[in-house]
This record gives C-alpha cells, structure tokens and sequence, in this order.
C-alpha cells in the first residue's frame, strides 16, 4: 500500500508538470483559436536558451529574463510572419502550420545555441524528502515537489492576471469573440503576440523545470505529445481542466506502467513495459467516447 | 495554342464525366504511363530506382490514402506510419505463416487488416472532431507501434520486432531486381489511384466531401455519417496499409516497428499538405517533392558551405533540414493552401489562353 | 393544372422542445395538408427554426407527437426523415462549398442511388449507369432553376442569391414529397426575391410538392402560402388563413407591441 501512495504521489507530481505544458496549449488556444502544436518545440527553445545564456556566464536570474525575451521577440514574429497571414483560413490549417513551426523550431533552436545535451543546474537536487522517508517510509523527490510549487503558483498568477487585469479581461474577450473584440477597440494582433509571449513564458518555466531534471536535450520536444492526451481529457479551453487532466493523467500513466505490464506478462509472457507512451492516449480517447466535450468542456449545440 | 478544347463538344453526359475530359490531357497521361511503364525501366540506373522512384510511388501511394482520409472527407489523422506498419506487418505474417500464399492476395489481405485496424481507430471520430479527433489518432500512432514491438508473435519472435520479408514472387516469376520491383510497384500504385479516382467521382466522394464540407447539412439529406466516415477510414487505412506492405516487401526488404513512427506520419501529412489536400494528383506531386527535398538539400547545402567558406558538419545540415521543411510547410499554408495541384491547375487555366489572354 | 390541396399529410401534436433550462417549443400543435404552401412566421427567437429542426429530425422534441402520412413517431432522426421525403434548405446557407454545383445537387440524389463503393471504385456496372441517369435528373433541376451557366462552379465562388437557389436545387434533387424552406428570401434583393418566388410557386404548382417555409418578408409570405401559423416565445398565437391572421388581434401585438 505504501508502495502505491508513492507511485500515485510521484504520479501526481509529475501531472503538474504535464499541466504546465498542456497550459500554454490553453492560452493560445483560448485567445487565438490556434492548436499549437509547437508547444513542445517551445520547451525546448526556451530550455536551450536558458542554459545558452549560462553558459555564456549569466546568472540564473538574468539568464531567465534574457531567455523570456527570447520567447517573447519568437512570439511576436510568429504572430507577425505565420498568424497574421493565415486569417480566415481554417483551424486545422493553422494546427498543420504549427506542425511546420514545430519542425522549423527544432531545427533553429540547436542551431542557434549548440546541439549537445546540456545539464541544466537550478540549485535543486533530485533526492528524497527525509522527513517523509522517515516517518512514512515513502521516496518523494524534493526535486518533484518544489516543480509542482512552482507549477501551481505559475497557474495561481495567471487566473489572476487573466482575471483582474486590463490585459487578462481583454483576452478573454478576445478569446469570446474575436470580431466583438476587435468592435470596442481591443487589439487583436497586439493581444496574440501577448498571449505567444505568455505561452513561451510557461513553456520557459516548464523548459527549466523539465531541464533540469533530465537534461536540456531535443527530447523536451516530445513534452507536447505528454500535455496532448491532458488536453483531451480536461478539453481545449478550461485551465482547470489543464490541471486536473495533468494529475489525473500522471497518476494513472505511473500506477499503469507499474500494475498493468505484469498482468499482461502473466497472459502473454515476455515483456511490456514502456506503455507510457500509449496509455495515456488510451484512456483520454475511451473518456472522450463516454463524453465527448470533455472533463470541463461545454456540451455543444449545433445551430442550423 | 497547343492546350485548347475549343471544338471539342461533348454530346453525351458519359462523355462530359470522363476523368480527362479534355483531350491535350488524355494524350499526356498516355504518354506519361508509357514513360513510366516502358522508357524508365530501360534508361534508369539501379540507384534511380532504389533512391527514387520505388519509394516515391509508395509514399504516394500513403499520401493518396491520407488524402482520402483527410483531404476529402476532413478527418485530419496523424496515424498514418501506423496503418503502414499494420500493413507491412499483416503482408509478412500471410507470408510466412500460410504456405504457398500468393503475394498479391498477402497484399491486398494486408490492406484489409489495416482496413479493419482503421474502423477501430476511427470509431472515435463519431463522437468527436477536429482536434479532439487528430490527438486521438495519435493514440493509434503509439499503441500499434508498441504492440508490433513488444508481441512477439506478430515479428514471428524476431528481437524488437525487426522482421525480414522473403523475396517477392508471383506466378514463379522473382521480382529481384530493383526494375522488376519497380515495375510491380508502379501496376500496383497506378490501379489503385484509378480506383481512388473513381471514388472520388461518384457518390462515395460526393459523401465523403459533404461530411467534410458540411455534416450537418450531409446528415440531413439522408448521408449517414458513421457509414461515411468509417468507410474513409477503411479505404484510407487500406491504402496506406497496401503502402506499408509494398514499403517493407519492395523498398526496404526488413523494417521495424520504430520505422514507423510519428515522424513518418507527419512526413506523410507535409506530402499533401505541399502536394494538395483532396486531390489525388497532389498526392504524387507532394511525395515527389518531399522526397527529392532532401536529396536536393543534402547536395546542395555542402556545395553552399563550401562556396561560402564556412565548414557546415552533418548535424548542421540536418538542421538546416528541419528548419527548411517547417518553414516551407508555413509557406505552402499561407500562400498556396492547395498546394502544388492547384498550381497545376492555375497553370493549365493559364496555358488555355496562351498566348492572348484578353 | 390547378393544384388541389389534399388530406393532412403531416401533423404535429404538442411538441415541447428544450435546451437544458431553454424551452425553445412549449405545447405546439398545427398541421400540414398535402400539396399546400404552409408558412411558419414569428418574431426572431420565436423557435421557428427549431420547429423545422423538429420535423427532419434534427432535433428530438422531449414531449409531442409527429404523424406524417398516418405513422405515429415520437421524433424522427434526419435519415429517417430524408429516407420519408423531406428535404430543407437552412437559414445559413449550408451548401458543400468545396464542391460544385453539380456536386451538391448530386449529393441530393444520394439516397436513390444503391450501387457501393466497390463497384464506384470499378466504375463498374449499376454505378457508371446511376452515375449518368442521376446526372440526367439533375440536369433538369438546372434546367428549372435557371444555373446551367455555374453548372460546374465551386459552390464557395457564387454570390449569396445564386447560393441560396443552389441550395433550393439540392433539396429539389431529391424530389422531395415535403419541402422546408428556412428563410429562402433572406438577404436577397426585390429581383433575387421575385425569382425565388416564382421557384416556389412552380415547384408547388408543377411537381405538387408540399412546402412549409419560414419568412420575415410578410408581403411574400400572405402572397404565397395558403395557411400561415404564427409563433411567439415558442409559442402558438396564430393559426390560419393570411386574412385571418393578419387580423388577429395576438398577432399584431406580437409584431407591434401593445399596451398593457
């Protein structure tokens, strides 16, 4: 029993981190209508810029603004050069052009800042919590804890910025309806470069979080097919969903990948772990059938 | 001056619904399939048709079954390597484990399996859409790949699931050289665009573009959607199933699971996305330029760092690589959804008029 | 050929519909005689086209009844529906609009057709031949509505007026028993009006089809239609001739606004 606790707590700190990324997915979702795809590219933009300017002597502090500013100016140029000339044209078109992002991105970001896998060091060590190892005899990583921190307080200060705001009320309403929005004098294009900023913004927080713990390498791309299968299951354009669709899918991915691999070993025999990769798709799809909009999404009406 | 159909009137509806109405254009795809059948096989050398030809017919051929799926009746799928890989993996089973089992029938099995895998995996798409609908498939993408993977059964308990499929043979003639694989290849391929082409001329298009047009409205004049959109699968996973078969038995003689991954599938999405999504010309022309891409890159760009004095190591090209085909997939988006077939197109409107076009 | 209306071909019994909380329809009861025009008017948000909605089956009424042609249904799904004889047109055009007009009035002739895919793939027998006898059927909806020039136009390219007489095309195609027409005229100007109009009248007139449309053009509306039911708040205030409910008192109320 303790055995589980650890796994569905580890499960579930490893969800927030999943939130995160399936967060940024939300925001230019919500304000934009654009599936971005290159959410994942974004991670790993933003780690590699984080850790380039380190390198390049910056403290972590400073390294962090000057990586912000990096996601931001890429932001605004795709609004500028992508976006803004694909109005009016379908949203799966724009998510296949964030595919093209997405490759454009993997192959700018190496060669901009090196292509070689970096550690990323933020002053926090991955080990157990001894407290709890004593009393309670489980492993909960430091490391995971202080991430899922800083995660929830990342999520914290954007419902307040998105609700108390002028900036977060005019996205919303952007987010409502764009042509209602562009009526009372709100700024679309100026509003969609903000939101690509605050997106690479998360993904900068998510970079350094996924970074720093298992290297900034071009594997933090593969962090967007983690947040897809989240965003399924909380749908689209609820945060909350975001973040209980992370913790449900990295609880159930950790106790899946111990509990399910030997059942299936004892019918089939031979070996089938790694179904972390699938799973998660798995279950969000077998959700979906049972409904259909989703953890906190809208039942939809079709007017005709 | 040349391209005209001025003085060719149609008298019949028969004659009006002819694929090639126009005749400049049923004289070029005679001349065309001519080429292809019977001038490339004597001049191309053995690299042509190993590097070039035999997997540009088959990844069209995978295009041709996205297409179905996503250009014509708008269920945008990111599984595609999968179905393949269904495909590949069903042909060799029929082959190695039913003796004396033709080639051809191994094949068009093949399809059927997949065809069957597709219905499974499109089931979801009765009850969702878009891009709820386009992250499920990926849900496909992963799950079969790994199942190739970690059950032996289906490599015949070959190690992680490589498989090496024996030499193809029909009727005692042996397809071992790369001109003969080429040939079978091409019969396959061309057959199979007609068929498209037919369907996607009568009503099994007509429905499928209603659906993707406009499903509501589709529902309301008695299309029924689940027949609808689960046949698109069928057909689409076929296709690309055949595709996979013809990938493993034609091009690469062995393959693994992990060859199809998420990578391929997309590499499938950009052929018609720069080729034209719903037309089965753009299928070819998109697996023709996604293809050569590369090859033209991997040649160009060191002549370029060359030229310009700056040393460009291999990481760099591929690279460069990546960067090039994102930003082209952008481009296509923005300036030419259609694609390269509408280009075509746009260039044959143009030819019409030539040389006074007022 | 004077057209002679007939029986009650299509009669509704207190149909309730709602939307979560919405009630969208509360207790609505008229019918439809076979081979006559029959408006539905009402204020916007009257639910006039959830009523249509109601009768192809698009929506499923939670309470309410719907006979047509003596069979009792509590709802009908829109295949069902189609499969009986109805066809629409909506208030948004819903065209195919990547496909042509020929296309889309193809597409309406879809469930007389039987051939399969396999043999469309073939192009092999029963499909080659439905293929040209349908293009033949719907050579004359062309012929009728006057489009043989934007035969093979994508739908996307046409203006608005042409898109609607397309979309009144497609239904006609299917050579429907009943036709719903949501807001044919709207948006169009005196001319496109007058066009559409006469369509109507034709249709009614030659092939005998039963019509039930939805039209704010009240002028259009006593014109053309025999009876006229009028909805309020998804209610029924008004039921009858045009003479007669010009001249219920609800009605202008409904229209006007009264004094309390």
């Amino acid at each position: 029993m303790q055995f589980f606790f650890e796994v569905l707590i580890g499960g579930l700190l490893s969800g927030v981190m999943y939130s995160l990324v399936a967060l940024g997915f939300v925001l230019i979702f919500k304000a934009s209508g654009v599936f971005n795809f290159a959410q994942g590219a974004m991670v790993f933009f933003a780690a590699l810029s984080l850790v380039g300017f380190m390198e390049h002597g910056a403290p972590l502090w400073l390294a962090f603004i000057l990586a912000f500013v990096v996601m931001t100016l890429f932001g605004i140029a795709t609004e500028k050069f992508v976006l803004r000339k694909m109005v009016n044209q379908p949203p799966i078109a724009l998510f296949m052009a964030t595919i093209g992002l997405s490759f454009f991105i993997d192959g700018f970001a190496p060669l901009l800042w090196g292509n070689e896998v970096r550690a990323l060091d933020i002053g926090l060590v991955d080990e157990p919590i001894p407290w709890i190892l004593d009393n309670w005899n489980m492993v909960i990583s430091k490391f995971d804890l202080f991430a899922a921190g800083l995660a929830l307080a990342l999520v914290a200060l954007l419902a307040l910025f998105f609700q108390y705001t002028r900036i977060g009320r005019a996205l919303r309403a952007v987010a409502d309806d764009h042509q209602a929005a562009l009526s009372i004098g709100i700024p679309l294009q100026h509003i969609w470069a903000l939101v690509w900023a605050v997106a690479g913004f998360v993904a900068l927080v998510a970079g350094m979080l996924w970074g720093s713990r298992n290297g900034v390498q071009f594997a933090l791309t593969f962090t967007a097919l983690k947040a897809l299968p989240v965003l399924i299951l909380g749908g689209f354009t609820s945060v909350p969903g975001a973040i209980v669709g992370g913790l449900i899918i990295g609880a159930s991915e950790k106790l899946a990948e111990i509990y399910i691999p030997p059942v299936m070993a004892g019918w089939f025999g031979g070996n089938f772990g790694g179904i972390e990769g699938w799973f998660p798709y798995v279950m969000a799809l077998l959700f979906l059938l049972v409904r259909p909009e989703g953890l906190f999404g809208e039942k939809h009406i079709d007017r005709v | 001056m040349f391209y005209r159909e001025t003085g060719q009137f149609k008298t019949s509806y028969a004659a009006d619904q002819q694929i090639f109405p126009i005749r400049q254009d049923r004289i070029g795809i005679v001349l065309l399939l001519a080429f292809a059948f019977l001038a490339l096989p004597l001049f191309a050398s053995n690299y042509w048709f190993n590097a070039i030809l035999i997997p540009f017919l088959i990844f069209a051929l995978a295009a041709l079954g996205l297409n179905i799926l996503t250009g014509y009746a708008g269920q945008l799928s990111l599984g595609s390597a999968a179905f393949m890989a269904v495909g590949a993996y069903a042909a060799y089973n029929f082959q190695v484990r039913v003796d004396g089992m033709p080639v051809l029938l191994s094949f068009i099995l093949a399809g059927m399996t997949a065809a069957g895998v597709g219905i499974l995996f499109g089931l979801p798409s009765l009850r969702i859409k878009g891009f709820y609908l386009a992250v499920a498939t990926l849900a496909a993408q992963f799950f079969i790949v790994w199942c190739l993977t970690k059950f032996p059964y289906l490599s015949n308990n070959s190690s992680s699931g490589v498989i090496s499929v024996p030499n193809v043979e029909i009727l005692g003639f042996k397809f071992d050289t790369p001109q003969s694989r080429y040939l079978l290849v091409l019969t396959i391929v061309s057959v199979l665009a007609l068929l498209a082409k037919n369907m996607v001329r009568s009503t099994t298009g007509r429905a499928w573009m209603a659906v993707r047009d406009m499903d509501v409205a589709a529902e309301v004049i008695g299309i029924r959607l689940m027949r609808t959109k689960l046949l698109a699968f069928a057909v689409s996973s076929f296709y690309c199933g055949v595709a996979g078969a013809l990938y493993a038995f034609c091009y690469l003689g062995s393959v693994e699971p992990d060859g199809f991954s998420l990578d391929l599938s997309f590499k499938i999405l950009f052929m018609i996305i720069v080729g034209g999504v719903g037309s089965i010309l753009g299928s070819f022309l998109g697996a023709a330029f996604i293809l050569l891409l590369p090859i033209f890159l991997d040649i160009a760009l060191p002549a370029l760092s060359e030229l310009l004095g700056l040393p460009f190591g291999s990481a760099t090209v591929s690279h460069i690589q990546l960067m090039i085909f994102g930003a082209l997939i952008m481009f296509f988006l923005i300036v030419e959804p259609h694609g390269l077939a509408r280009l075509w197109q746009i260039g044959k409107e143009k030819l019409r008029l030539w040389p006074f076009p007022h | 050929m004077a057209r002679q209306i007939g029986e009650v071909i299509l009669d509704l019994k207190n149909i309730s519909l709602r939307f979560g909380g919405v009630k969208a329809l509360t207790d609505i009861s008229f019918n439809v005689r076979e081979h006559e025009i029959r408006a539905i008017i009402g204020p916007n948000g009257a639910g006039k086209s959830s009523m249509l909605n109601v009768i192809n089956g698009v929506y499923h009424p939670q309470e309410g009844e719907i006979i047509f042609r003596g069979e009792h249904r509590k709802d009908m799904n829109t295949h069902e529906a189609a499969a009986a004889g109805f066809a629409r047109t909506f208030q948004n055009i819903a065209l195919f609009k990547g496909m042509s007009v020929l296309d889309n009035l193809m597409t309406g002739r879809n469930l007389k057709m039987k051939s399969n895919f396999l043999q469309h793939a073939l192009w092999w027998g029963p499909a080659k031949r439905e293929e040209l006898e349908h293009r033949r059927k719907v050579e004359e909806v062309v012929d009728f509505l006057e489009i043989e020039h934007i035969r093979k136009t994508p739908v996307g390219r046409l203006p608005y007026g042409l898109q609607k007489r397309v979309e009144l095309g497609r239904a006609l195609a299917a050579e429907p028993s009943i036709l719903l027409l949501d807001e044919p005229m709207a948006g169009m100007n005196v001319e496109e009006k007058q066009d559409m109009c006469r369509f109507i009248l034709d249709v009614n007139d030659q092939l005998g089809t039963t019509i039930v449309l939805i039209e704010h053009d009240m002028g259009v509306v006593m014109d053309i239609s025999d009876r006229v039911v009028v909805l309020d708040y998804g209610k029924k205030i008004g039921d009858g001739e045009p003479d007669e409910v010009k001249n219920n008192p609800e009605v202008i109320a409904a229209y006007l606004g009264t004094q309390h």
